[in-house]
C-alpha cells in the first residue's frame, strides 16, 4: 500500500495504481478522454494532468503516473487548470463542435469538458480538418471528423473484443482511425464501441437519430440472448424501446454488452403476436382473451393428465416458468421440459448443471479446457473474460478446446479437434493436455451443449466427471466443473423443475405422439414440424413465427422488456429484470395469462399478482430466496451417474449456426438480419 | 581548440580507407580484449570520469547511463540501441561516422553492450542513409569475420551479436522510446515514463540508448584515459564532439572541435565565415532545428558547449549549427522548422498532433504579415500549451523555435504584418485577436 | 496518403525466391517470438521487389496482408506501419524517385531552384506528382541528415548533394539517358569536408562555394 495526498486529503492504496485512481479514491474528478478503466493506458490526451510536487516534471499525466509514497498531488491548481485549458482548446481546434445533430449529444465527453475547461470562442481560425468516414459494419456509425484519436476504440478491439480490425493510419494530424479492410468488423461485443468512444466519432447506426439522450427514461434489466445475465439499462421514450446499455457489473458483464443484446430491440417490434388467436374451423381466427382462455381450458380439461404436456423455451422468466408448473401440476401432469435442445444434465446436485468458476473466477483459473462449446458465440461477454485472463501477463493461460471452432475464439486455443473421444486420452493420461490440467492449480473445464445435446451426452458427462475428480478440478477452495449455458432460461428451468419428472415425458417423448395438448410457453427453437397432426398446441408467447403458425390457441405474451421477472444465469446467479414499457395491443405478462387459463381449468393458482407468486416460488424453491449468486457446493464423490456406455465417433458440431438469429426477438430484428447477411457474405468471401 | 593529435574522428571525410584495414592502422580494434578484460565496472566508471555526455542531444552522461542498468543479467537479457536516426535538421555528424568510420561504432557497440551486460545490439540507422547503412553492415561483416565479434568476441568470453535496423522515414524514432517501438514493429510513438528503458526497454527488458557518436568515442576513451578526455573541452563539457555547419556559411562542413569553443570561432575556422562577413550575420541556430536561435549579439561570445548554450537560453542539441545571414527571410526559416515538426508529428497526444499543425499555419501567415498582431501573442501562448503538455520531447521543439523568433525577433514580425496591412488596404484586415474573451470561467 | 487512391491495387502479392532469401536472413535477427520487428524490413522486401518485377517501388495492399501473415500479426498493423513512415510508397511512382530535401538547412542553400528544376527538367507540375512518361516522381521529403552538403536531391537509395539548378537539370537528363551519375557531392568536394579541405589521397580543386546559396527573393 502506498500512502499519498491529494488535495491535502490523505488516501492509501495498493502500490501500482496510477495517480488517476488514487485522485478518485479522494473523490477528485479527473477529466479524462483517453483514459478508460479497462483498457490498457495510453496516456495520450493529455487532459488528466495533475500537479504533482517536487517532480521533476512538475505537470504530469495522471492516468499513466504511478502513485509513489509521500506524493503530494494537486489537481485543482492554477497551472493543472491552465494546462487542461490548453489542451481542451488543441482537441477542439479541428472538431467539427457539430454537436446539434451529433447522437453524442449530452452524453459526449468532450462536451462535458468543454463545460469546464473550454473557451466561449475559438482563437483558430484556419481550415478544420475533415477525415473520410470509415464502414464498420451494420452497428456502428462514423462521423470520423469528429474523432480526437483517443485510441480508445484501437485498443478495445485489440485488448478486449480480441478482434485487432481497428488501427490508426498516417501520422501526426492526418492520423486516423480504420480497419484494414471496410467490411465490417467480426465482433460480437462491437457496440460496445459506441459506448467506449469518448464523441461521437462512433455513434449507433440502426437508431441513429431516432432519439436524443435526454428524453430517454431507464429501467433495469436482465439481457437473455444469452446465459450469461449480462445487466442492462432499457432505456424508453413512451412505450418504445429505444435503446439498450449494458450497466456495470463486474462479477457479471463488467460494462460489456453483446451486439445481439445492444441491437435486437427492433425485433422486439416486429412480428408480435398482440392478440389473441384460436383456430377455428382449421383457421386461426381473431378472438378476446376470454375465448382463447376457454379455448385452452376446454382443451385441457377434456383430456387425460397425462397426455397433456408445456415445453418452456429459451427467453422465459422464472416466474412464468413456476405458474405453468404449478399448473401442469395442478391438472396432474408430468410432462414439463425447458430442455427444447434435449440436453442432458445430471440434477442430482446443483453444481454438476453450472457455471461454477463463476465469471469473474475464470480471471483465477490457470487451465481451461473447453469441451463441445464455442463460447464466443454463445456467450461472448464471457468469452471476453477467458479472453481478458488469457492476455493477462501472471500466468500463462494454456487453453484447448475439442469441438467445433467456426470462427477465431479471441485467443489461442489448442485445437485437440472435433472427436471427444480425446476425452478418453486425457483420462488415461495420454494425452498433452493431460499434463496440462495435472499441472494447474486451478484448471477448468468449460462442458457445452455441443456434447450436451448429443445422444451420448450421458456418456459424455460421466466422463468429463471423471476428467474433473481425476485432475483435481473439485477442490475446497476452487470449483473448475462448469457447465455453459446459452439459453436465458436454462438455469431458472431445471432450478424449478421444469423438467419430466415421476416418469414424465420429456420434449422427444411428448412429440413421438405422448401428449395430446402441447403448451409452448415461448418454445421456438425446435421443430415444430415433428408436434403430431393430431396434437392440440397452445402457444404463448410474443413472436409469430412457427409455433405459433402451428398453434391451435395463442395467448399473446410479453417481451423480456415488457415484463418484470427473474432470470438465473449459467453461474446460478439470481437476477431481477424490470419492466420498462408495457406489452403491445391485448398482450400480457406471462404469469397472469396463466393464471387466468388455470381459473378458466378450475385449477386456480394460488397467486394474484407478482409478489404473491414470488412468495410460492421462494417457498418451493429456495434458491429463489434471495437476489445474487447462490452457494451451491459440488461434490464429485458423491455423483452417481458414472455409466460404462462409450463416447460415439461423430465429430461434435456448434450449436450455433449463426450467432445473430438465435431466438424469435433477434429474428425479427432486420438489424440482425443484416449482421448475419454480412457476416455470410465475409466469411464465403474468405473461404475462397 | 582541438589539436590533431586530440581527434577522434581521424577518418571524418573518408579519404582513407574506412575498412577493417584502415580502421586498424588508425588504431581501432588495437587490443580490445585488455579493455575488456578491465570488467564492466571500471569500463564504466572510466566512461563515468571522463565526462562524457550524451552526443544525441539532451547530454546526460553515458556512463551514468550505462550504470542504471540491472548489474546482473536476471531472466530477461539486457539490449543496448544504439541511435543512428539522425534526423534533426541541421545534424549530419552521425552520418559521417556510419560510413568513414563504420568500425568505431562495432567496437563501440561491443564495449558498451559488454558493460552494460548485453550480448545483442541493434543500431537503428533512418531510412534514408542507405548506403551508410551497407557500409556498416560491411563493417559488422569484417568484425563477424575476424572474431571481433560474434562467439567469443574478441577471445574474451563474451558473445555478441550486432544487427542493423533500418526506420523508414520518421524523425520521432530518434526519440528513444520510440524507437524502441519502431524497432519491435510498431509506429514510432513515444512510450509513456515510467517505465524507463534501463528497466523496461526493447522487447521489455532492460536497455540502454545511446547515440552513434556517444557509442563510437567511447574506444577511444578507452584506450586513451579519461583524464585525456576530461581534460579537453571546459568542466562538466568536456571532449571533442562533431559538428555541423550549414546555412549561409562559406564553407559548409562536418568537423570534430573540442566543447566549450567560441561558436563565432568556430565559424571563422572551420566554416570560413558567414557568407558575406560576419556583420552579414542574422541568427544562428546552434543545436539542430529544435535548439532556439542566437541573435548576432550572442554570437559574439557563447561558447558551443552545453552550459554556456543553456545559459543563453538555448541548447548545444546535436551541435548541428545553422547559419543565416542577412538576406535570410528569418520568419520563413522558421516556419519551415514548423513545417517540419508538423511532418514529423506522431500524431499520438493531443498538443503535438493539434498544436503543431496550428502553430504551422499561424507561422505560414505571418511569413506573409497575413495576421494580427495579437497573434504574435497567440502563438506564443499555444507554443506555451504544447511545450510541456506532450508525451515527449518534441512538444519543446514545436515551441521553442517559434518562441525564440518572438522573443528576438518580434519586430520584425510586426513590420511584416503592418506591411502587408498597409498592401492590402489597411487595417481592415479581420484575424482573430488572441485573447478577447477570458477563457477560463 | 489517403487509403482511396484512385490507384490500381493489384490483386495478389507473392514474395519471390530472392525476397524469401532476405527475408530468411531479416528474420534472423530479432527473437523467435519477436517476429513482428521484422515489418519495416519487409516492408522494404516488397517495395524492392516491386521495384524489380514492375519498375515501380511501392507497396500494395495485398503485400501488407501477405507480410502480415508471414510475421503472425493483423494486416491492419501492417497497415499502420506502411502509412506512418514516409519511405512507403502506397501507390505506383516512377522509375526514379526525385526527393528533395526542402527543410530550413537546404532551403537556406536553394532547395527552392532544385524544386523549380526538377520540375523543368521532368515536366512535373506538383510535387508529389509522376512525370507524364512515368519516368520521375518528385517529392519534397524533409531533412535528410546532410545538411553540410545541402541542398540534397535524393534518387532513389542515392544522395546527390551540393545541388544547383544545372547540376539538376544535368542529373535528369542522366538518369533520363540510362545513367547513373555518381552520386554525392556535385561540386567537386570531398564528402562533408570544407570545399578547399587538402588531404593527401584526394585533392579536391578549391571551388567557391556561393552558386546557388541564395534563394531569398
Ligand atoms: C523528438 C526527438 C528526436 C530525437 N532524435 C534523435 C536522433 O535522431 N538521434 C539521437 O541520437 N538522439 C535523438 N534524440 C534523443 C534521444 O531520445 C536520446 O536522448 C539519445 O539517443 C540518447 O543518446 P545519448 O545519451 O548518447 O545522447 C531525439 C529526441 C527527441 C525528443
Ligand atoms: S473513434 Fe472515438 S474511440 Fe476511436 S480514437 Fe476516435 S474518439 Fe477515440
Ligand atoms: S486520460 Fe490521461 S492522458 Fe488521457
Amino acid at each position: 500500500m502506498t500512502k499519498l495526498t491529494v488535495d491535502g486529503i490523505q488516501v492509501e492504496v495498493p502500490s501500482g495504481t496510477s495517480v488517476l485512481q488514487a485522485c478518485e479514491v479522494a473523490g477528485k474528478e479527473i477529466p479524462r478522454f483517453c483514459y478508460h478503466e479497462r483498457l490498457s493506458v495510453a496516456g495520450n490526451c493529455r487532459m488528466c494532468i495533475v500537479e504533482i510536487a517536487g517532480s521533476r516534471k512538475p505537470l504530469v499525466s495522471s492516468c499513466s503516473q504511478p502513485v509513489g509514497e509521500g506524493m503530494v498531488v494537486k489537481t485543482d491548481t492554477e497551472a493543472v487548470r491552465a494546462a487542461r485549458r490548453g489542451t481542451m482548446e488543441l482537441l477542439l481546434i479541428n472538431h467539427p463542435l457539430d454537436c446539434p445533430i451529433c447522437d453524442q449529444g449530452g452524453e459526449c465527453d468532450l462536451q462535458d469538458q468543454a463545460f469546464a475547461y473550454g473557451r466561449d470562442c475559438s482563437r483558430f481560425s484556419e481550415k478544420k480538418r475533415a477525415v473520410r468516414d470509415k464502414y464498420m459494419g451494420p452497428l456502428i456509425r462514423t462521423v470520423m471528423t469528429r474523432c480526437i484519436q483517443c485510441s480508445r476504440c484501437i485498443r478495445f478491439t485489440n485488448e478486449i473484443a480480441g478482434v485487432p480490425e481497428l488501427g490508426g493510419i498516417n501520422r501526426g494530424e492526418n492520423l486516423e482511425i480504420t480497419p484494414f479492410i471496410e467490411q465490417g468488423l467480426s465482433s460480437e461485443l462491437s457496440g460496445n464501441l459506441i459506448d467506449v468512444c469518448p464523441v461521437g466519432a462512433l455513434t449507433s447506426r440502426p437508431t441513429a437519430f431516432h432519439f436524443r439522450s435526454w428524453e430517454l427514461k431507464n429501467s433495469d434489466a436482465i439481457d437473455v440472448m444469452d446465459a450469461v445475465g449480462t445487466n442492462i439499462m432499457i432505456q424508453v421514450r413512451g412505450n418504445e424501446v429505444m435503446r439498450i446499455l449494458p450497466r456495470i457489473n463486474d462479477d457479471v458483464n463488467e460494462e460489456w454488452l453483446s451486439d445481439k443484446g445492444r441491437f435486437s430491440l427492433d425485433g422486439l417490434k416486429n412480428r408480435r403476436l398482440d392478440r389473441p388467436w384460436v383456430r377455428i374451423n382449421g383457421k386461426l381466427t381473431e378472438v378476446s382473451w376470454e375465448e382463447a382462455v376457454n379455448a385452452a381450458a376446454t382443451k385441457l380439461k377434456s383430456v387425460s393428465a397425462d397426455r397433456i404436456g408445456a415445453i418452456a423455451g429459451d427467453l422465459c422468466d422464472a416466474e412464468s416458468m413456476f405458474a405453468l408448473k404449478q399448473l401442469m401440476n395442478n391438472l396432474g401432469s408430468s410432462n414439463t421440459d425447458c430442455c427444447q435442445d434435449g440436453a442432458f444434465y445430471d440434477l442430482s446436485q446443483r453444481g454438476l448443471y453450472l457455471f461454477n468458476s463463476t465469471i469473474a473466477g475464470i480471471e483465477n483459473a490457470d487451465a481451461l479446457l473447453i469441451i463441445g462449446s464455442f463460447p464466443r458465440h454463445e456467450a461472448p461477454v464471457l468469452n471476453a473474460r477467458i479472453r481478458k485472463r488469457w492476455l493477462s501477463l501472471t500466468q500463462e493461460f494454456p487453453i484447448g478446446m475439442v469441438g467445433p471452432l467456426p470462427s477465431d475464439p479471441n485467443y489461442k486455443v489448442s485445437h485437440l479437434g472435433q472427436d471427444l473421444s480425446v476425452i478418453d486420452q486425457i483420462l488415461e493420461g495420454k494425452h498433452d493436455f493431460a499434463e496440462i490440467l495435472k499441472s494447474a492449480k486451478k484448471p477448468m473445464i468449460i462442458l457445452g451443449h455441443g456434447a450436451l445435446t448429443r445422444s451420448d451426452a450421458s456418456a459424455i458427462f460421466s466422463k468429463v466427471v471423471q476428467l474433473a475428480t481425476k485432475y483435481e478440478v473439485v477442490t475446497p477452495n476452487w470449483n473448475g466443473f462448469n457447465v455453459l449455458h446459452h439459453s436465458a432460461s436454462r438455469v431458472a428451468g431445471l432450478d424449478l423443475g421444469f423438467v419430466p419428472q415421476n416418469q414424465g415425458k420429456n420434449i422427444a417423448a411428448m412429440l413421438n405422439n405422448g401428449v395430446e395438448v402441447l403448451w409452448l410457453l415461448d418454445a421456438d427453437e425446435f421443430d415444430v414440424k415433428t408436434i403430431p397432426d393430431n396434437c392440440f398446441v397452445i402457444y404463448q408467447g410474443h413472436h409469430g413465427e412457427k409455433a405459433a403458425a402451428r398453434a391451435d390457441v395463442i395467448l399473446p405474451g410479453a417481451t423480456y422488456t415488457e415484463k418484470s421477472g427473474t432470470y438465473t444465469n449459467t453461474e446460478g446467479r439470481v437476477q431481477r429484470s424490470y419492466r420498462a414499457i408495457f406489452p403491445p395491443g391485448m398482450a400480457k405478462e406471462d404469469w397472469s395469462i396463466i393464471v387466468a387459463v388455470a381459473k378458466a381449468c378450475e385449477h386456480e393458482l394460488p397467486f394474484y399478482d407478482l409478489e404473491s407468486l414470488r412468495d410460492q416460488m421462494v417457498k418451493n424453491h429456495p434458491v429463489f430466496a434471495s437476489i445474487g449468486l447462490q452457494e451451491s457446493n459440488l461434490d464429485l464423490q458423491k455423483y452417481t451417474g458414472a455409466t460404462s456406455k462409450n463416447i460415439e465417433k461423430q465429430p461434435v458440431m456448434s450449436i450455433i449456426s449463426d450467432y445473430f438469429l438465435t431466438n424469435s426477438i433477434s429474428r425479427a430484428s432486420s438489424t440482425m438480419q443484416e449482421c448475419s447477411k454480412l457476416r455470410q457474405t465475409i466469411s464465403a468471401e474468405a473461404a475462397e | 581548440m582541438l589539436s590533431d593529435k586530440d581527434r577522434i574522428f581521424t577518418n571524418l571525410y573518408g579519404h582513407d580507407d574506412w575498412h577493417l584495414a584502415g580502421a586498424r592502422k588508425r588504431g581501432d580494434w588495437d587490443n580490445t580484449k585488455a579493455i575488456l578484460a578491465l570488467g564492466r565496472e571500471t569500463i564504466i566508471k572510466t566512461i563515468i570520469e571522463s565526462g562524457l555526455r550524451g552526443r544525441g542531444g539532451a547530454g546526460f552522461s553515458t556512463g551514468m547511463k550505462w550504470s542504471f542498468m540491472p548489474k546482473k543479467e536476471g531472466p530477461l537479457p539486457h539490449y543496448m540501441v544504439i541511435n543512428g536516426d539522425e534526423s534533426e535538421p541541421g545534424t549530419c555528424k552521425d552520418r559521417e561516422v556510419m560510413r568513414h568510420e563504420p568500425h568505431k561504432i562495432v567496437e563501440g557497440a561491443l564495449l558498451a553492450s559488454f558493460a552494460i551486460g548485453a550480448h545483442t545490439a541493434y543500431i537503428y540507422i533512418r531510412g534514408e542513409y542507405y548506403n551508410e547503412a551497407n557500409h556498416l553492415q560491411a563493417a559488422i561483416d569484417e568484425a563477424y569475420e575476424a572474431g571481433l565479434i560474434g562467439k567469443n568476441a574478441c577471445g574474451s568470453g563474451w558473445d555478441f551479436d550486432f544487427y542493423i535496423h533500418r526506420g523508414a522515414g520518421a524523425y520521432i524514432c530518434g526519440e528513444e522510446t520510440a524507437q524502441l517501438e519502431s524497432l519491435e514493429g510498431k509506429k514510432g510513438m513515444p512510450r509513456l515514463k515510467p517505465p524507463f528503458p534501463a528497466g523496461s526497454g526493447l522487447y521489455g527488458c532492460p536497455t540502454t540508448i545511446n547515440n552513434v557518436e556517444s557509442i563510437s568515442v567511447t574506444p577511444t576513451i578507452m584506450r586513451r584515459g579519461a583524464a585525456w578526455f576530461a581534460g579537453i573541452g571546459r568542466p562538466n563539457n568536456t571532449g571533442p564532439k562533431l559538428m555541423a555547419l550549414s546555412g549561409h556559411i562559406e564553407k559548409p562542413c562536418v568537423f570534430e572541435e573540442a566543447l566549450g569553443v567560441p561558436l563565432k570561432k568556430i565559424i571563422e575556422k572551420h566554416g570560413g565565415g558567414v557568407r558575406g562577413g560576419w556583420d552579414n550575420l542574422l541568427a544562428v541556430i546552434p543545436g539542430g532545428s529544435t535548439m532556439p536561435l542566437l541573435t548576432k549579439e550572442v554570437c559574439e561570445t557563447v561558447l558551443m558547449d552545453f552550459d554556456d548554450l543553456r545559459k543563453v537560453g538555448s541548447g548545444l542539441g546535436t551541435a548541428g549549427i545553422i547559419v543565416m545571414d542577412k538576406s535570410t527571410d528569418l520568419i520563413k526559416a522558421i516556419a519551415r522548422i514548423s513545417a517540419f515538426y508538423k511532418h514529423e508529428s506522431c500524431g499520438q497526444c493531443s498538443p503535438c498532433r493539434e498544436g503543431s499543425g496550428w502553430v504551422m499555419r499561424v507561422m505560414q501567415r505571418m511569413v506573409e504579415g497575413r495576421a494580427e498582431i495579437e497573434e504574435i501573442d497567440l502563438l506564443e501562448k499555444i507554443t506555451g500549451q504544447i511545450e510541456n503538455a506532450t508525451i515527449c520531447a518534441m512538444g519543446m521543439s514545436v515551441a521553442w523555435p517559434v518562441q525564440a523568433l518572438i522573443r528576438n525577433f518580434r519586430p520584425m514580425m510586426e513590420q511584416r504584418i503592418h506591411e502587408y496591412k498597409a498592401n492590402h488596404g489597411g487595417a481592415t484586415q479581420v484575424q482573430v485577436p488572441a485573447e478577447f474573451s477570458v477563457g477560463a470561467r | 496518403m489517403s487509403d482511396k487512391l484512385v490507384i490500381k491495387q493489384p490483386e495478389e502479392f507473392a514474395f519471390d525466391a530472392e525476397s524469401e532469401k532476405q527475408i530468411e536472413k531479416i528474420l534472423s535477427k530479432y527473437p523467435p517470438k519477436r517476429k513482428a520487428s521484422a515489418v519495416i524490413p519487409l516492408l522494404y522486401v516488397v517495395q524492392d521487389q516491386m521495384n524489380r518485377q514492375t519498375k515501380s517501388a511501392w507497396v500494395p495492399k495485398v503485400a501488407m496482408q501477405v507480410v502480415a501473415e508471414r510475421l503472425e500479426i493483423a494486416p491492419i498493423r501492417v497497415y499502420e506501419i506502411a502509412s506512418f513512415y514516409t519511405m512507403f510508397n502506397l501507390k505506383p511512382i516512377g522509375q526514379y524517385h526525385l526527393q528533395v530535401c526542402t527543410t530550413t538547412p537546404c532551403w537556406l542553400r536553394g532547395s527552392d531552384n532544385v524544386v523549380a528544376a526538377c520540375m523543368k527538367a521532368t515536366g512535373i507540375e506538383k510535387i508529389g506528382q509522376t512525370s507524364n512518361d512515368g519516368l520521375f516522381t518528385l517529392s519534397e521529403v524533409e531533412c535528410l541528415g546532410a545538411c553540410a552538403n545541402a541542398p540534397i536531391l535524393q534518387v532513389d537509395h542515392d544522395y546527390y548533394e551540393d545541388m544547383n539548378a544545372a547540376s539538376t537539370e544535368a542529373l535528369i537528363e542522366a538518369l533520363r539517358r540510362g545513367e547513373r551519375p555518381k552520386p554525392g557531392s556535385q561540386i567537386g568536394r570531398l564528402n562533408s569536408a570544407p570545399i578547399d579541405h587538402q588531404v593527401s589521397s584526394n585533392k579536391p580543386e578549391a571551388k567557391s562555394s556561393s552558386e546557388g546559396a541564395n534563394n531569398v527573393k
